[in-house]
């Protein structure tokens, strides 16, 4: 980097309608925060669908939580909270300039998202095992734990939520794909950092909408 | 381009003099149709969003023909299905890609993305919007969008309305998924782009550009974009759900399933009210605008009416159980949802009396623009005091969804969001296109929409007053004469807009050149600080704010002791 | 659809702006609408006088001539926040007072369900059962319609009695109203429902109280033998099923079994508790159905609630008619 690079006037990274580094990494960041926001009342219009939900069917919503194995979306809000834990650290270390320390927990958090997602697939696996099939297709088999018909809308709703939420997590990993081969060219560093931060933005806020999910779907009685 | 002859520049006439040596614009730096479709630039891309919006406002409008046309015929008795001209079915079709194309398709990206896109940067002094790449993203998912939902039109049909309203909609046996997926792609797109201009207005601004300093159509940009990021992803997880329901049958807005139908109508208008706001907010900005600088007038009172944008933009978030009055929800809600809607009327009457006082003791030029800004005036004070009648609940329970309500939203989306674009568009053509265009033509063209507007919808109040409900191709007798009249507006009016149309293509093809680089005298940045046509990033120099928006050469700081 | 154009629905009724209202007790909707309207009028000429005075007062003479630089005047914007914001309240509060009005039911209300369907309405009176596709109401008495939908959402609008509500599936919603002139008036559909949505069209009929109770007998079981009558009034509005056994079983309930008796010889036991040997005859079930303890068939306990007033003529005969057809 040049030693003449106050400012980050020269910076390659500046786009031309910026005037300085700060200036483009405050609107990255200002950007990032507006679409989290738009996330939140995205996830928030799921969240009153359930509300509904559950103030219409009370015992059904008990019924359907209950056959959810706590223990998986146990692991699994572990699994994200570990990997929200490793992409702050990538952040770290790329705005301390170490590139292979970025690298590194770029990586460990994908590992942790496919792990969550292996987790959550299994057990969408085990639901429809039992006939827990999304809405009209809802056709338990004959020993499965809940036979109440009503119980297709809780799975309807379930399905929903876990596969937006899945989605997102789809989502970012293929944005932290991208920031993984930018970062193998060595492209962040102390001043050059917003998009991998706004990537872990992202994937907090992947993080926290799971945090409400978890104890909605499997906890709350 | 050929060679343009760049007359006498106001202002900045040194820098401005080497433009007169290259002649390069942002028009002509690139050539081909790659170069316009793979632009990151704002003005290019408002360009394009312009082009593309006017196609689907005349598809839109010849839906609109259609349905009037249909409607001039007389009640038959014993009808069959091929009584009339077109059958229940296609009508039913008909107003639902005429709502849903000039809902989606129109009016929300109307003003927003195409003089958003183009004077945004330009007025706040920047070279671009915060991200250009987005942008053109935008541009791209609004295609895609707008294709799927024509898609409908062409295969399969769609006749649930503009509204998605269940059950009907997860029942009905037309491509409802098609068309959900279409407005939620083209929601996408309304959300990046609000995004991309609250970032804008927050970090671009030129040095010396305050917030007071904002041109008010910058405040009125920002309040929309605020409304459609925070308003839009409700729609799209509405039309998923809706989406999930007719696949899936997942049971939360269909009541033989165990869901609720009112809850449907929550969610839609908890986005559907809002998105109204993001459709008459930009012009109410481009009114601010157009009447100060026709009538070489500081606006009256700047922060009443900057401040009443974001009013109602927050107080819009909480009046969409109005449109549910006859529907069923909770008493408490209803009275409550009718207060809020009086309490967001407040700062509406607001900005119209500070245009009216505007005028005062200006210097009024009866520009094609200032023409457009007269009828919006007329029309939008109409639109806005039938809603009165509406806000108040027992005289709703009369006039609900009947042809009181249709007259009243196109009075106020028509009457003042697109009288408010084709007016901004006028104002802005010399900036835009480099061109004159014909004053005449402009002038008569808004004589001419304005009575064919007022003879399509006028009647349509007294129908509704008299009980005609909307979405009806076949009506009592009655109403009969009303419709005929309407029918006649209809044409009246599509011949105003033919002639504003002719009037740009004859401009852009046979027009004088602008020589001017601020032939209204204006004070806003994009006038003062651009060559005729802005280059390609915008300004030579960083320009810099010194002074309001409003503050015209000729004013005279009133004196105590006399007048003017 | 022969009744698709009513018989004075071409006139015009009432005034310029809103059509006649046949049941003004339901609100006072109309004297707000023209409050509103006048206050509107007013408002409009005001601001658009301005405008117009404006932009020929202030017209540009000349190039470049000078203008006053106005930024604001704090009285004058206070004052145009506040009068509409007054105005505003006022309205609020008189449209608050008019809705409760419309959704306070009077007591006493004549009960009918509103079934709404692609695309048509049935109405069921609850006093008598008839079913009719007009709806049918006697004059100066108040009318609760509870209404639910077949399919999707419907919306019931009567222009001249200035009520409109939409109709719910698998949910009641409720209106009423009191007609106070007779004549007829149409039942319009205001929420989109699909192909004939704009033939939804039905009438109600206001009529004189005589008039409205032979309408209501003649449409009674309209296109219904006695027989078919009697089985509906037996197992739905009398409940008579409840407590009498139909079939050849004769399987004891709270009463006798009905199956096969008629013209029977029955041993009854009379209020004074003195027995009898009786033919279980017309009179026999006509007497019992109105004054059923006067002679109790022996074994069963005096307990048939009276059924005075509550059928009349023409259902006592279906009931009877049945009863009689109930043999092998």
């Amino acid at each position: 980097m040049s030693a003449h690079n106050h400012e980050g006037e020269h910076s390659k990274f500046l786009a031309h309608h910026f005037k300085s580094m700060s200036q483009q990494t405050a609107a990255g960041k200002l950007g990032m925060w507006i679409f989290m926001a738009q996330e939140l009342l995205f996830f928030s219009g799921l969240f009153c669908a359930y509300g509904f939900m559950r103030f219409m069917y009370p015992d059904m919503v008990t019924q359907g939580q209950s056959s959810m194995d706590w223990r998986l979306g146990g692991i699994n809000s572990v699994i994200l909270l570990v990997s929200s834990l490793t992409m702050s650290l990538c952040v770290r270390s790329a705005r301390s300039n170490n590139k292979a320390g970025t690298v590194k927990f770029l990586v460990a958090t994908m590992i942790c998202g496919l792990l969550f997602l292996v987790i959550k697939g299994s057990e969408w696996g085990m639901h429809f095992h039992e006939g827990y099939f999304p809405g009209k297709f809802f056709n338990p088999v004959a020993h499965a734990e809940i036979q109440d018909p009503l119980a297709h809308i809780f799975f309807g709703l379930y399905y929903v939520m876990t596969g937006m939420h899945g989605l997102h997590i789809v989502v970012g990993l293929g944005l932290m794909t991208w920031m993984l081969v930018r970062a193998n060219r060595g492209e962040f560093s102390s001043e050059n950092y917003v998009s991998l931060e706004n990537t872990s933005l992202f994937w907090h806020l992947v993080d926290i909408v799971w945090i409400f999910l978890y104890p909605l779907l499997y906890l709350a009685k | 381009m050929e060679k343009r002859d760049m007359g006498k520049p106001v202002l900045f006439a040194d820098m401005l003099s080497s433009h007169h040596d290259t002649g390069s614009n942002y028009l002509n730096a690139k050539k081909g149709f790659l170069s316009w479709l793979f632009t990151v630039d704002h003005k290019r891309i408002g360009i394009m969003y312009f082009v593309a919006i006017s196609v689907f406002f005349l598809v839109g409008g010849f839906f609109a023909l259609l349905l009037r046309a249909e409607l001039m015929q007389e009640r038959i008795v014993n009808a069959t299905a091929n009584s009339y001209m077109i059958s229940a079915d296609h009508f039913n079709e008909a107003f639902t890609f005429h709502g849903s194309i000039m809902v989606f398709l129109v009016i929300i990206p109307s003003i927003p993305a195409t003089l958003g896109n183009f004077l945004l940067p330009l007025m706040i002094g920047a070279k671009d919007v915060a991200f250009p790449k987005l942008n053109l993203m935008s541009f791209h998912i609004y295609i895609v969008g707008a294709i799927f939902l024509v898609y409908t039109i062409a295969f399969g049909g769609l006749d649930t309305g503009w509204t998605f309203y269940t059950p009907y909609s997860t029942e009905t046996s037309t491509s409802v998924v098609a068309a959900v997926f279409g407005a939620f792609i083209l929601g996408f797109s309304s959300i990046l782009t609000g995004l991309n201009f609250i970032v804008t207005v927050h970090k671009m601004r030129a040095p010396g550009m305050t917030w007071v300093r904002m041109p008010l159509f910058v405040w009125a940009i920002y309040a929309t974009s605020v409304i459609q990021v925070l308003a839009t992803p409700v729609l799209a997880v509405t039309l998923v759900l809706v989406a999930m329901e007719r696949l899936l049958g997942i049971g939360i807005f269909d009541s033989n399933l165990g869901g609720d139908p009112v809850l449907f109508q929550n969610f839609f208008w908890f986005y559907s009210h809002p998105a109204v706001y993001i459709m008459i907010l930009p012009a109410f900005g481009v009114m601010s605008e157009l009447i100060t600088t026709h009538s070489r007038k500081s606006i009256f009172g700047y922060k009443a009416v900057a401040i009443s944008s974001i009013g109602i933009a927050v107080i819009g978030f909480f009046v969409w159980g109005h449109h549910m009055f006859t529907s069923g929800q909770s008493a408490l809600a209803t009275v409550f949802f009718s207060f809020l809607t009086y309490a967001v009327a407040v700062p509406t009457a607001i900005k119209v009396f500070s245009w009216v006082a505007t005028l005062y003791k200006g210097s009024i030029s009866f520009t094609t623009p200032m023409c457009y800004a007269f009828v919006f005036l007329f029309l939008f004070l109409i639109g806005g005091i039938t809603g009165i009648f509406l806000g108040a609940i027992s005289t709703d329970v009369h006039l609900h969804n009947t042809y009181f309500v249709v007259a009243h939203f196109h009075y106020v989306m028509m009457g003042g969001t697109l009288i408010a674009w084709i007016g901004a568009i006028y104002h802005w053509w010399p900036k835009i296109t480099g061109k004159k265009y014909s004053e005449t033509w402009g002038r008569i063209s808004s004589v001419v929409v304005f009575l064919g507007f007022n003879l399509t919808f006028f009647p349509q109040f007294i129908m509704g007053t008299r009980g005609m409900p909307r979405r009806y191709y076949d009506y009592l007798p009655e109403y009969y004469n009303f419709h005929v009249l309407s029918t006649i507006g209809s044409w009246v009016l599509a011949i105003g807009l033919f002639i504003v149309l002719f009037n740009w293509l004859h401009s852009i093809f046979f027009g004088k050149n602008e020589s001017s680089s601020n032939p209204w005298k204006a004070k806003t940045i994009e006038w003062t600080d651009t060559a005729v046509v802005p280059i390609e990033h915008n300004f030579e120099k960083q320009p810099i704010s010194t002074h309001g928006p409003y503050e015209f050469d000729e004013l005279v700081k009133p004196v105590k002791t006399g007048g003017h | 659809m022969s009744e698709t154009v009513g018989p004075d629905s071409a006139a015009w009724q009432g005034s310029f702006w809103l059509p006649q209202n046949a049941s003004p007790m339901t609100s006072g909707q109309d004297a707000l609408f023209y409050f509103i309207y006048s206050l509107s009028v007013f408002f409009f000429v005001l601001v658009v006088g301005f405008m117009v005075f404006f932009a020929w007062k202030y017209r540009k003479r000349k190039e470049g001539e000078s203008t006053v630089d106005i930024h604001g005047n704090t009285k004058l914007e206070i004052i145009w926040s506040v009068i509409p914001g007054v105005l505003f309240i006022v309205i609020f509060i008189w449209g608050f007072f008019d809705w409760i009005k419309l959704n306070v039911v009077p007591q006493g209300a004549l009960e009918v369900r509103v079934v709404g369907r692609k695309w048509d309405w049935l109405f069921i009176d609850q006093k008598t059962g008839a079913e009719t596709s007009d709806l049918i109401v006697p004059i100066n008495v108040p009318v609760r319609l509870t209404m639910s939908s077949a399919d999707v959402i419907h919306g019931f609008y009567i222009p001249d009695f200035r009520i409109n509500r939409d109709v719910l599936p698998n949910q009641y919603t409720v209106v009423w109203f009191k007609a106070e002139k007779a004549g007829s008036y149409p039942i319009l559909c205001t929420q989109y429902c699909g192909t004939k949505h704009s033939q939804m069209v039905r009438y109600v009929k206001v009529l004189p109280k005589e008039d409205y109770d032979k309408a209501m007998i003649a449409a009674q079981g309209a296109g219904l033998t006695p027989v078919e009558l009697g089985k509906k009034l037996f197992a739905g509005k009398g409940a008579c099923a409840s407590c009498h056994s139909v079939t050849p079983d004769k399987v004891r309930l709270v009463g006798p079994p009905l199956f096969g008796t008629y013209g029977e010889m029955q041993n009854v036991v009379h209020s004074g508790g003195k027995k009898e040997t009786i033919k279980f005859d017309d009179n026999y079930i006509r007497e019992s159905i109105v004054d059923p303890n006067i002679r109790v068939v022996v074994g069963y306990p005096p307990v048939m609630p009276s059924y005075q007033g509550q059928l009349n003529d023409k259902e006592l005969n279906a009931l009877i008619e049945y009863i009689k057809s109930l043999k092998k």
